[in-house]
């Protein structure tokens, strides 16, 4: 990827939420040639949206609305992996898992157990385990059982403030969150059904000075990117085949710190398979980065490939690159609208 | 919410002698895009009741204090800068150990986001060295999805739209 010859083109405006739109989740299961991109997108106005591109003409539409379920705020949303159920969590302290029938969504289970507003939902690789994460300080992992049964297999404390996000790695069954608290912390098992704690990367580990609002892995899992409203982007090493060999688990390490950029509260970041980083921020603004080779003496560092500013009308809340080897991004809004953007390059 | 008076006997200082704003006169393009500054949002901020030293119980209406009157705000704490769409605001807590900060600052907020357009962006903060647990209150008053969540607790939204509801006369 050589520098100026990218460009990110805006395809759609995808209007209908009457509040700040959250999160997004692009379907995994869908952009295929027979199966058409759909994404699920979640809002301030209670409600979840789901788009699909209609392959005649490439242009979106709402095909579902799910409402009347969530009382309050849906804050985040996620497919299974196979792409046949959704969560969504709320600030109504519940999660809801959809499923998919003939098109229809209908709620097929509510797992209730946290004090407060949950922030984020996340499926683990094989779509077995799903994790929660809440104000109320900690995450919790559920097991999937047959008949969309939910059963929590842990609760996790060790957050000393709100979770913002939980994720899990993209192959192993190792979760990860991050907090207000200023930490991302690493969670795994020891192999007789226990969770805990293996590693915290705080401000002592050269990690973050303020709230930790997200974080995403490279395609080979081997390199983790976070965002923070301390304005910075960081990212973190691990050596992917000791974390599977042994019990010598989850040993992250800073690589380098990506500031200058964005200069309010960066909400979002995501890594695309062929290792692209975008982050969305408070400042309006998209931006772009790639690894660098410039600087191999001093170690690997990362460059601005591309920046939109104003690619909303407000604060961007969340980032999402497309499933398969497309080059779209999703994005949402404090300005209650999702945009389709395509990165292309310039012919 | 506030059972006994967090600060019984507040300083009161005077209102400061107000800048007239110019009327806009006849030859004036009542269309043409006027400019947000200083004093207009110190106008927007101006007259929320000071409920801390006014508790429910003995709500006095002949005693409404004014941010103002208690220098919780003054006009130099609010820094404007409309071209970029950006406003700090900077309040003073009247005791460092005041309970009622992050309300004092929900209610600033909930303020400007109600009054100002959508495009601009808002800091609330309270000045350096004037409350006990400073750096939390900051971080509680500008994390968004806090104040989201805050803004559909129906009890804090009925007290901080009884706070406001005079600012609107």
């Amino acid at each position: 990827m050589e520098d100026g010859n990218m460009e990110l083109k805006e395809i759609q405006t995808l209007e209908g939420h009457s509040d700040r739109v959250w999160s997004l989740a692009w379907n995994p299961a869908t952009g295929t040639s027979n199966n058409p991109p759909v994404l699920a997108s979640c809002s301030g106005d209670k409600t979840v949206r789901i788009w699909e591109q209609t392959p005649s003409n490439g242009l979106w539409n709402c095909k579902a609305v799910l409402d009347e379920t969530h009382t309050r705020t849906v804050r985040s949303c996620a497919w299974s992996p196979c792409g046949k159920l959704l969560a969504t969590s709320s600030f109504d302290a519940t999660t809801a898992i959809w499923e998919n029938i003939g098109g229809d969504f209908e709620c097929v289970s509510t797992l209730e157990g946290h004090e407060n507003e949950v922030k984020s939902v996340s499926w683990n690789a094989s779509g077995s385990l799903l994790a929660t994460c809440s104000r109320d300080k900690t995450v919790w992992i559920w097991e999937v059982m047959p008949g969309n049964e939910f059963e929590c297999v842990s609760v996790l404390q060790g957050h000393t403030q709100d979770v913002k996000m939980v994720k899990w790695h993209p192959t192993m069954d190792v979760l990860f969150s991050c907090s207000y608290d200023n930490t991302v912390k690493v969670w795994a098992e020891d192999g007789t059904g226990d969770w805990h704690c293996a590693q915290t990367l705080g401000e002592s580990n050269n990690g973050h000075s303020s709230t930790v609002w997200a974080l995403a892995f490279n395609a080979e899992g081997n390199r983790m990117v976070t965002c923070s409203d301390d304005l910075t982007l960081k990212i973190w090493e691990t050596d992917v085949g000791g974390m599977q060999s042994s019990n010598d688990l989850a040993s992250w390490h800073h690589l380098c710190t990506l500031s200058g950029y964005h200069d309010r509260t960066i909400f979002s970041v995501h890594w695309s398979r062929e290792g692209i980083i975008a982050s969305g921020a408070a400042d309006d603004a998209l931006r772009f980065f790639v690894e660098s080779n410039d600087g191999l003496v001093d170690g690997p560092s990362y460059k601005l490939l591309l920046k939109r500013e104003k690619a909303h009308d407000m604060d961007i809340n969340s980032v999402q690159w497309g499933p398969k080897e497309t080059r779209l991004l999703a994005s949402t809004s404090d300005d209650g609208t999702i945009k389709i953007w395509e990165l292309a390059t310039l012919t | 919410m506030v059972s006994g008076l967090i600060n019984a006997n507040p300083v009161i200082y005077e209102k400061k002698q107000r800048r007239v704003r110019r009327a806009p006169s006849v030859g004036d393009d009542e269309h043409a895009v006027e400019p947000i500054d200083q004093i207009e949002v110190f106008d927007i901020l101006f007259i929320i009741i000071f409920f801390n030293s006014v508790p429910k119980d003995i709500k006095d209406p002949e005693h409404p204090y004014s941010l103002e009157e208690l220098k919780v705000i003054t006009e130099d704490a609010i820094e404007v800068d409309d071209n970029n769409s950006y406003v700090r605001v900077t309040f003073t807590p009247t005791v460092e150990h005041c309970s009622m900060a992050t309300v004092i600052g929900l209610c600033l907020r909930v303020k400007l986001m109600r009054s100002l357009p959508q495009r601009y962006k808002v800091d609330i903060r309270v000045a350096p060295g004037t409350h006990a647990t400073e750096s939390a209150v900051n971080k509680q008053l500008n994390d968004k999805e806090r104040v989201a969540a805050a803004l559909e607790n129906p009890n804090l939204v009925d007290m901080v739209d009884e706070c406001l509801a005079p600012s609107y006369a």
